[in-house]
């Protein structure tokens, strides 16, 4: 057992980080929250990089690597808060012809009819004929929502679990950002961070980081879809509550728009939503002990 | 990332769980928690099975991976968890076998493996529980010994103890953390009295003992004078490293048998409780991934086990308790009932968030050590 990342893996992940912190750093966020539109040169770049055929096998053009390698590039995705429908564009890779070379983007019905990104996709997977445009509380994910849609429909495993990984990324932002702030900024003559009451805020989400991670990293390791509803609950909740932490340590700068506070936690908002109902991964996993307990 | 066992690995998990089920059925009865000679013989017989059959040392000599394997499958089977061998087998031991000499190695390491001797922890004072390095017992010099004064407190197993890994001032100068030392000391010295203490499960888990002109020879003491805070810190890290591993195994098994039961008394009907135990399914498979993480990194940097241990430490003793937070929901009005499973073990879960270190210097720890957050 080597439950660790290999170097192969390591030196992914920093390509990946590194070219998102090129494309897609501090000021290209800001710039894509004021003009809300998906940056097609950087979803071709996304595409030339491997981002979406990275699945595929060398025959079919991709670069034939593994779900644990789909997970690390999502995580730093999630990180980045890069926008579009990434996950429903990898998934099409093989399906959708240019899905895989970033030249079609592809969104998809997800959990609870909601379609990310409608106007601006090539395909759709899924009936949206009757979408209904809402004004989405992200203002990096414009939405649609299907009148009517079955919601009882789980969506699939891989989509779950690349959302997952999303997730994850986002709450190491998150993590990373409060730290960042507890280190430096000053109030009654020290920094904030060595306060315990600040100082535990953060140490939690570093709990929730690390415990999310080792959930993610094993589901993409074994594929189980227990392990992917587990790994999708303790993602959801990183995200979720990192980033309402991380706007507790920043006070009141973190409420106003000009921090990006916000941005994490409405994206987590909206992916919590992609994994379709929290009450069905509960109950897969509780119906699971009884399966194991016979 | 890798979560496939080797062939030898594999090999070792098989030979393991025959060996388990041929023995565990010759055991004798479990003595009663308050039966402490009955718990010391118990627990020590239990060690000399596995010094016999080749698995005392696994929790120094063997691979992280393959003590994993060891503790997955003995507490799979159900076998006898470590008990009174706790203190001896994963402190005192891995610390003697850190930083002790050749003689000290030789002298006190073959006993604790042959289930011979049981040794007790005296760190906490009743004015230095989480803030440790307040500690106030003196050592004072004299010739070849120390004449120990002062008094500890949570010390577990000390009614049946035969050594005492003993944390002492022995320069009130320096600054808190520069002036202790770590000794080993014979509980059977005079000048030693232990008084049980009992806790609000009823029982007898842990005693105050009080050190009145206790000698003790400077030969008893592992690494330098003055040093014993870092030698204190190895102790610990394998404390929190690891110490709690097998426990997860046990958590989830506890897990199965409550949703066995919610099935069995209809309270599995209810969403909220069938949901919470989804969650506590997620939580527990996940600590489980999370220990599997942790072993591989302690095995790919060479063995001691780091801060990582913290992260860990602070999720599951939270986790615990909402299982048998959970389980008495189960239960309904029978969790009132001390005859009931689960109920002992309800109480007992309280001190998980204390003992080893309090969630809240686990915080600390996190921010300060691996996060790089000031000092307070």
């Amino acid at each position: 057992m080597r439950f660790q990342l290999t170097e192969d893996q390591r030196a992914l992940r920093d390509g990946v980080r590194g070219l998102l912190a090129r494309r897609f750093g501090a000021e290209a966020l800001r710039a894509a929250v004021d003009r809300p539109g998906l940056d097609r040169g950087l979803w071709r770049e996304l595409g030339a990089a491997g981002f979406f055929s990275l699945c595929l096998s060398e025959a079919e053009g991709g670069v034939g690597l593994g779900l644990p390698e789909a997970v690390l590039v999502f995580e730093e995705a999630g990180r980045a808060l890069l926008p579009g429908p990434l996950v429903a564009t990898h998934l099409a890779a093989g399906e959708i012809p240019g899905a895989a070379t970033g030249e079609v983007v592809v969104t998809a019905v997800g959990g609870g009819g909601l379609v990310e990104w409608l106007d601006e996709a090539d395909v759709v997977v899924g009936e949206a004929g009757e979408a209904v445009e809402l004004r989405s509380v992200d203002p990096l994910t414009p939405l649609h929502r299907v009148p009517g849609a079955d919601s009882s429909v789980r969506p699939d495993d891989l989509f779950v679990l690349l959302t997952a990984a999303e997730q994850l990324g986002t709450a190491v932002r998150a993590c990373e950002a409060a730290v960042q702030h507890a280190r430096t900024r000053e109030q009654f003559g020290r920094p904030v961070g060595a306060f315990q009451a600040v100082k535990h805020l953060c140490a939690e989400l570093l709990v929730r980081v690390e415990v999310a991670r080792a959930a993610v990293y094993a589901a993409a390791v074994t594929a189980d879809p227990v392990d992917i509803a587990a790994a999708r609950l303790l993602a959801d909740e990183a995200a979720v509550r990192g980033a309402r932490d991380c706007l507790q340590v920043h006070g009141g700068m973190g409420f106003t728009w000009e921090a990006d506070v916000h941005l994490c936690l409405k994206r987590a908002w909206v992916r919590a939503e992609r994994g379709g109902s929290i009450t069905q991964s509960e109950e897969l996993l509780a119906g699971e002990l009884l399966i194991e307990a016979g | 990332m890798d979560l496939t066992h080797s062939p030898a690995e594999e090999e070792f998990r098989a030979r393991l769980r025959e060996w388990l089920a041929k023995v565990l059925p010759t055991l004798p009865p479990k003595p009663s928690p308050d039966d402490w000679p009955g718990r010391r013989a118990y627990d020590l017989g239990w060690q000399r099975m596995l010094y016999d059959a080749g698995y005392a040392d696994v929790h120094w000599d063997a691979s992280p991976t393959m003590r994993l394997i060891f503790l997955e499958e003995t507490e799979r089977a159900g076998a006898p968890y470590v008990g009174a061998g706790f203190v001896g087998l994963l402190h005192a031991g891995p610390t003697i076998a850190a930083e002790g000499t050749a003689e000290q190695r030789a002298r006190w390491l073959p006993p604790i493996l042959r289930g011979e001797e049981v040794w007790c922890q005296g760190f906490s004072e009743p004015d230095a529980g989480s803030d440790l390095a307040a500690l106030r017992t003196r050592a004072r010099r004299d010739g070849d010994e120390y004449v120990v004064t002062g008094s500890k407190i949570w010390t577990s197993h000390a009614e049946v103890a035969d050594w005492c890994e003993l944390l002492v001032r022995t320069d009130a100068e320096a600054p808190k953390h520069r002036g202790i030392s770590w000794l080993a000391m014979p509980m059977d010295t005079p000048g030693v009295t232990v008084r049980p203490l009992r806790t609000l499960a009823g029982s007898t888990e842990f005693a105050e003992v009080f050190l009145d002109e206790v000698r003790v020879p400077v030969a008893n003491r592992v690494g330098e004078e003055n040093d014993g805070w870092r030698v204190t810190m190895v102790t610990l890290s394998f404390e929190r490293g690891t110490a709690f591993v097998g426990e997860v195994v046990a958590c989830r098994r506890a897990l199965g048998e409550v949703a066995r039961e919610a099935r069995a008394n209809g309270r599995w009907d209810d969403s909220v409780v069938r949901r919470r135990l989804g969650r506590l399914n997620a939580e527990f498979r996940t600590l489980w991934r999370l220990t599997q993480w942790n072993v591989s990194a302690a095995e790919s940097s060479g063995g001691v086990p780091g801060v990582g241990g913290s992260v860990f430490k602070l999720r599951y003793s939270r986790a615990r308790q909402e299982l048998y937070d959970v389980a008495a929901d189960v239960l309904g009005p029978d969790a009132l009932d001390l005859g009931r499973g689960w109920v002992l073990d309800r109480l007992s879960s309280l001190s998980y968030t204390i003992a080893a270190g309090t969630s809240e210097i686990q915080r600390n720890i996190v921010g300060e050590r691996i996060l790089g957050l000031p000092k307070g």
